[in-house]
Formats: structure tokens, sequence, C-alpha cells
């Protein structure tokens, strides 16, 4: 047992804090600050990762990916995190590519996963439907096959981002006589495509993320059906699995908490800093202790990966528990900001960390349900850890 | 990276775990608790024979030369058995500070080794609750030695001790950090007077009062003034010893209490099949894991500064007091009725747990001692 870096872990977390110094730029970081310039600024950041080499470090090696040890993908992650830089967005890179290089076929691969790496498709994911939210089987977008082509018709919803996107992947129904699970087809269907229709929906946070998507009569060509017509739904389960692991978040929780604890050194209180203050103390380290445990959690599931074994059951956990600490942070940030705690305006009102306290916290409440809801999770561990039927 | 055993410490768990398994169910455990000294001398026995008595101590020293993830695994499965001989006591803190000790102290290492010798470290006073520095009991210079008076309370294996290890006054006044020495004392010296009694985990412990009790200054362990130094750093090693302990414990309630539901038959079910009880039973295994996960990391910054160690080993002994209620409690209501009785071996385990939290400073002591840490 050791978790101890070795002189070349030493030396890629220079190489990595050297990158991140240059590439991480005063002018890219206001561009992406920015609602009129941040896919722009989003897509570009992701392109100077991927000249870099490490824009998907979790891919297989043939089609891009960096075989990383868990130590480098730790290092990584924790030094992206500390500089401030955005996650790449996970919906092509660590969301339809593990399922295109698994479940597709060769042109698919070609045709898909150079332009994920470069992000020159933006994607997200149909999943959701006004009907189907937890129990996501019981989705009802048909897809019917007419010549070459699917026809496609119904809704998805809660979209994030796809006023954006080029692409979506959808779990579509193309066989209703089964069980729910059984009939669902996995698709790739080009957002230009005469049919769809994009509709906002304005979030508790005031703003624009999430999006309902309307298909009317959509021609998607059956080249674009992944593996099996029929066998979606096993596609889509291997995936969730790498989404959760992806949520979990440690490594920006940990940036967050750094700042909160960095705020409340400066707000007084009584004339006193707010982070000497017992209560404070205690609600801080609350969740600071659960997060250093939660950052072992990843580790010694990192390390089980690295020695070859998917992301499993255990990866609930890590959704569960990094999302409850994401929120707990949320409300923190939310506290130590005082009178400023629900600004709502761009202009300068004398608090410049209060706005992302209000917009972080009310976005942040969709984590416990976003991934397969914190109960469905619970769901997956009493059944599949605990052998409770 | 990685969070591995080796091949010797895969042998190391599971000879432990076998003798749990073989000699130490339940029925036993109890025969155990029901003797005057509150362990089984054949038992004892048997550790030395194995070699368990040896494990952390150095080469030099005649010991096995085994690191903190040696310790801690035996203690993780000591813990599932809810194994009374004291080699927390005996071993650990004692044994530790011995280590730390003078040529001519660390010669009784040997005797611990064997089995032969029973050791207690006295610490805690009536005042004192969990601050290490506060010490009130005196230790005042005497020609080559010192004269010691004062009392000690709840010394873990105090009763059957065949020498302490006490912390005294040398100067300063009661709180100060400095002025703190160890003395090694016979038990059985002039002076020395023992009340033993029992904890509600069944271990025999002991308050121990100290009238004039004559030392000499080789009797000294480590620099005089110093101790209070020495007595942190081993109570940081015995701190991840009873959080593996408890991670040992833990995992066996919650498999315990998994087994109950499904076996458990209400409203013509088995209970395990409500996603009510179902919740309850995965916030029990998370709380387990995410415990696991502070106890890997305490036993790996071993190595890493100073400070880091600390706050991992605070950490580590808020969530054993705070994750391990969470287990016991849930694994109480989940046995309904019959996890009330003295019959089930499930309130032993929560029993232990909970003196395991009370143990060198609660989850609050802890907590408010790793956020002072943090600056």
């Amino acid at each position: 047992m050791d978790t101890t870096f070795s002189a070349e872990d030493l030396a890629f977390r220079d190489e990595v804090r050297a990158f991140l110094t240059e590439a991480y730029d005063d002018d890219l970081k206001a561009r992406l600050a920015d609602k009129a310039t941040y896919k722009e600024a989003q897509i570009e950041w992701q392109r100077r990762v991927n000249a870099k080499g490490w824009a998907a470090p979790g891919w297989p090696a043939e089609y891009g990916g960096c075989s990383w040890s868990a130590t480098q993908s730790f290092i990584y992650e924790n030094e992206r995190s500390a500089a401030g830089a955005p996650d790449m967005l996970p919906f092509g890179l660590k969301m339809v590519a593990p399922v295109i290089y698994t479940f597709g076929n060769d042109e698919q691969k070609q045709r898909f996963l150079p332009r994920i790496l470069n992000s020159d498709d933006w994607w997200c994911q149909g999943y959701s439907e006004p009907g189907a939210g937890s129990d996501l089987a019981s989705l009802k977008t048909r897809a019917e096959v007419d010549g070459d082509d699917y026809i496609v018709n119904g809704a998805k919803i809660w979209t994030s981002y796809a006023q954006y996107a080029d692409w979506i992947f959808c779990l579509v129904r193309t066989d209703s006589s089964g069980k729910k699970q059984d009939g669902i087809s996995f698709l790739l269907i080009d957002m230009k495509t005469p049919g769809i229709k994009v509709n906002p929906i304005i979030g508790i946070d005031n703003r624009h993320t999430l999006n309902e998507v309307e298909f009317n009569n959509v021609r998607v060509p059956k080249a674009n059906l992944i593996g099996e017509q029929d066998k979606g739904w096993t596609y889509a389960k291997a995936l969730l699995a790498h989404e959760r692991t992806a949520i979990a978040g440690v490594a920006a929780s940990k940036k967050e908490l750094a700042e909160i604890r960095e705020i409340a050194g400066r707000e007084l209180s009584g004339g006193i800093a707010l982070s000497s203050d017992p209560l404070f103390q205690k609600n801080l380290t609350d969740i600071e202790i659960e997060l250093m445990a939660l950052e072992y959690t990843e580790l010694r599931v990192l390390a089980k990966a690295a020695s070859g074994a998917h992301p499993g059951p255990e990866s609930s956990l890590l959704k569960i528990k990094g999302t409850e600490i994401q929120q707990a942070l949320q409300k923190l940030r939310l506290d130590v900001a005082g009178h400023y705690a629900g600004i709502q305006t761009e202009e300068a009102v004398g608090n410049e960390y209060a706005d992302k306290a209000r917009v972080d916290y009310m976005y942040g409440r969709a984590a416990t349900v976003y991934g397969g809801s914190n109960e469905v999770q619970k769901n997956i561990i009493a059944k599949f850890v605990l052998g409770l039927k | 990276m990685n969070f591995d055993y080796t091949e010797e410490q895969n042998m190391l768990k599971d000879s432990v775990a076998r003798f749990v398994q073989d000699q130490y169910d339940f029925e036993a455990r109890c025969k155990v608790a029901a003797l005057e000294e509150g362990y089984s001398a054949d038992n004892w026995k048997t550790f030395a024979e194995l070699g368990w008595l040896s494990i952390p101590f150095a080469e030099e020293h005649g010991g096995f030369g085994g690191n903190v993830v040696d310790t801690m695994l035996l203690m993780e499965e000591l813990g599932k058995g809810l194994v009374l001989e004291p080699f927390l006591a005996t071993v650990v803190l004692f044994g530790g500070l011995l280590s730390r000790g003078a040529a001519d102290q660390q010669q009784y290492i040997g005797s611990v080794i064997e089995g032969s010798l029973q050791g207690a470290f006295a610490y805690a006073e009536r005042q004192s609750r969990f601050n290490l520095n506060d010490v009130a009991t005196q230790a005042i210079a005497n020609g080559d030695g010192y004269r010691l008076n004062g009392e000690k309370i709840v010394v873990l294996n105090g009763a059957v001790a065949d020498k302490l290890i006490v912390s005294a006054r040398t100067s300063g006044s009661q709180l100060d950090s400095a002025g703190i020495s160890l003395f090694l004392v016979d038990a059985n010296a002039k002076g020395v007077a023992r009340q033993g009694y029992r904890m509600m985990d069944g271990q025999k412990v002991a308050n121990i009062l100290l009238q004039d009790v004559e030392v000499t200054s080789a009797d000294l362990v480590g620099e005089l003034d110093q101790g209070l130094a020495l007595m942190q750093s081993v109570i940081s090693e015995a701190t991840v010893a009873v959080g593996a302990e408890a991670v040992g414990i833990m995992d066996k309630l919650q498999a315990t209490t998994v087994e109950y539901t499904k076996t458990r038959e209400q409203f013509g079910v088995a209970i395990g099949s409500f996603q009510a009880l179902q919740h309850r039973m995965v916030e029990m295994f998370m709380a387990c894991e995410q415990t696991r996960s502070l106890l890997y990391r305490a036993a790996c910054s071993q190595s890493a500064d100073q400070a880091q160690a600390d706050r991992d080993v605070l950490a580590l002994k808020v969530m054993v007091g705070r994750a391990g209620k969470l287990v016991g409690d849930e694994a109480f209501q989940l046995h309904g009725g019959i996890g009330m009785t003295d019959e089930l071996d499930v309130g032993h385990y929560v029993k232990r747990l909970m003196m395991i939290n009370t143990l060198f400073g609660d989850a609050d002591f802890s907590q408010q001692r790793f956020a002072e840490l943090a600056g």
C-alpha cells in the first residue's frame, strides 16, 4: 500500500503545471466567463488540451487515450482544478465516445472519435423524456424503419447545452412488444436535421442551460445506429457508470473548499474573521473530512480501474457522496455571502463571489437528480453490492 | 499508487482471520471476557508464538520490523472478532514508548515479544479529558531520581500490567506543553495502588494512585520535560490502529445486519426487501467505505510531512466516531427487538465502537484539533 509520488510522477506534475500556465491564459479565462463568448472559448480550450494529447486520458490508447496510471489521472485532475481550468465537457468525451469505441463499427469510430477529441462537434445527451426520468427505460420517443432510415418522433428533456449542440445521442424505442428494457436503440442524430426543434428552459439559477428537444418526423440514416437495433439499453447502462464516476467531482470540490476557506478568512463577523467562528469551522470541516475520505475512495476505484476492472456499482457511491459534498459546499458559500446571498446582477455591487454562490446553489440542486437520482444509486448499491432483492 | 497488500501482509491477514474464525467465536469471546485478567493467557501465548507481538518492533530489537500497514491489518482482523487481548495497550502503546526509550528500556521489548511482560501507558487524569498536555501528576526531583505523586484513570490493561509508563510533570504548570516527562514504573513498586474495573466493552482497566513512588533517572523514557511529543507520536500510531479495529467492527456490523434482513420475515417477506431499510443499509455501507478510505489515507501519509499526517489521523478519528455511531445505531434499528439483547453479538460490537470513540479524544475533540491545524 503506497500513495507516494515517484520521481516520474513529480516530473509529470511539473509538465502539467507548465502546460496549464501556458494554455489556460488570462484571455481565455475572460472569454470563458463571458456568456457571449463561452461556447467558442470552451471549444478552443479543448483544442489546446487536445493539441497536447490530453483531451481524453481515459480512452484506449489506439483512439487517442493517454494510458495514464491512476496516479497520473489523479495528478492531472488536481492540477487542473487547482488552476481553476474547466473540465472538458463530458457529453462527447466521457459519455458518447466510450459507447462508440466499445460498441460502434469502424466507420463510426473513424467518423466521430477524432472530431470528438478536437471538439469539432458539440454533443448533447438525449436520454430523459417528459415521462421518463428515473425510470429511464420507460422512454417513448419512437424510431420507425423507413428504407435505409429511421423516422424519429417524440421529445427529450433536461438536455444540457442542446442550444449549442451539433449532435445528440439518443435512446429511442424501436420495439414496444416486450420488456421495456428490450426494444431500445442507441442513435446518433445530427441536430441540423429537419424536424428538430430546441425549446429553451430557463432554470432556477435564472440561466439557460436546459432544453426540451422535439423530434417531428426526423429522418436518421441507419448508419447512425450504434451496435444492434433493440440492444441500446445494454450500451447505455455500460456508459452510465462512466457518467457517475465523472460526476463525483472530487478535485473541483477540493478547489471550492479551499476558495470558501479563503473567502471566510476575509469576511468579518463582529470584527472577527468568519473562518475562526466555531460553527463555521464545524460546517466546513464536516465537509472537508467527507471529501478527504471520498478522495481516497476515488483513488481506490481508480487503482482498481487501472488494473483493468470496469467501474462497477462502487461508482454509485462516488456519485452519491460526491454530489452531497457539492451541495453542502454550495450551501456554505451561500452562507458565507451573508446579505449578498441572493444577488442577481452583473453590475458591481460590492461582492465578487456571491453571484456564483447563487448560481451554483440553485443549479447544484440538479446534481442529486441527474445521472440517475441518488435514490436510484442507492437501489443499485442495495441490489448489486449488498445483494438485497 | 496502489492499495494492495504484499504477499507477506496477506499471509498475516489470513493468519489473524483464521484465529478469529477458529478460536474466537462469540461464545469463546464471552468466556475470555469473564476471566479476572480481562484476557486469556493462553491466547496471548498463541499471539507470541505466531509472531504477532513482534510486528511493530524493529529488527534490531528482535522485532518483525513491520510498518503501520502491518499493524493496521492485524487490528482490523482483531476488530472483527472483538478480541480482548491487550495488543493495543501492551504492544502499540507501552511497546511503542519503549521503542522510543533508552537502551536499558528497550531491553524489555524482548519480554513483550515473547509474551511474558504486560504493559500499560498511564496518561489520562480526572481533570484532563482528552488533553495530553493537562498533567497534574508531579515528579519531584529526589536525589538521583524522582518521587511521583498523582492519579491516573481508565488505564488500559492497567490492572494486570507488570510495568507502567506514567506521564508526570517535571516542570511548568498543569497545562504547559513543556515540562512533561515519562517514567517507567514497576506496577508493584511501593506506593502504587491500583483499582481495577471493567468498561462496557469488556476490557479491564484501572485507576492508579501514585503516592511517593520512587523512580531513578534511568527510568526516564525519552528526554526530560519533552514527553509530550513522544506521547503524541505514539498515540497517533495507536489512533490509526484503533481506526483499523473500528473499520473491522463496522464492516462486521454492516454484513451481519444485511444478512439478518435477508432472513428476518415480516408482513410475509424478508424485511431486506423494503426500500426504506435498503437505503439505510446503503448508508451503513457508504459509512464503512468512507471510513476505510480515511484509514488508508492515514496509513499512507505516515511517511509524509507531519502536519498532513496529523490532519489525516484526526480526520480518521472524527470519521470513526461519527460513521461508527451511524453504523451502530442502524445495526440496532434494523435488528429490532433482538438487537436489544445481551445474547446477540451486535450490542457488544457497538459498545466497543463507542469505547473507541472516546479513546484518545472523541469525534468533537478531534474535529476541533483538525480545524485548528487547518490554520
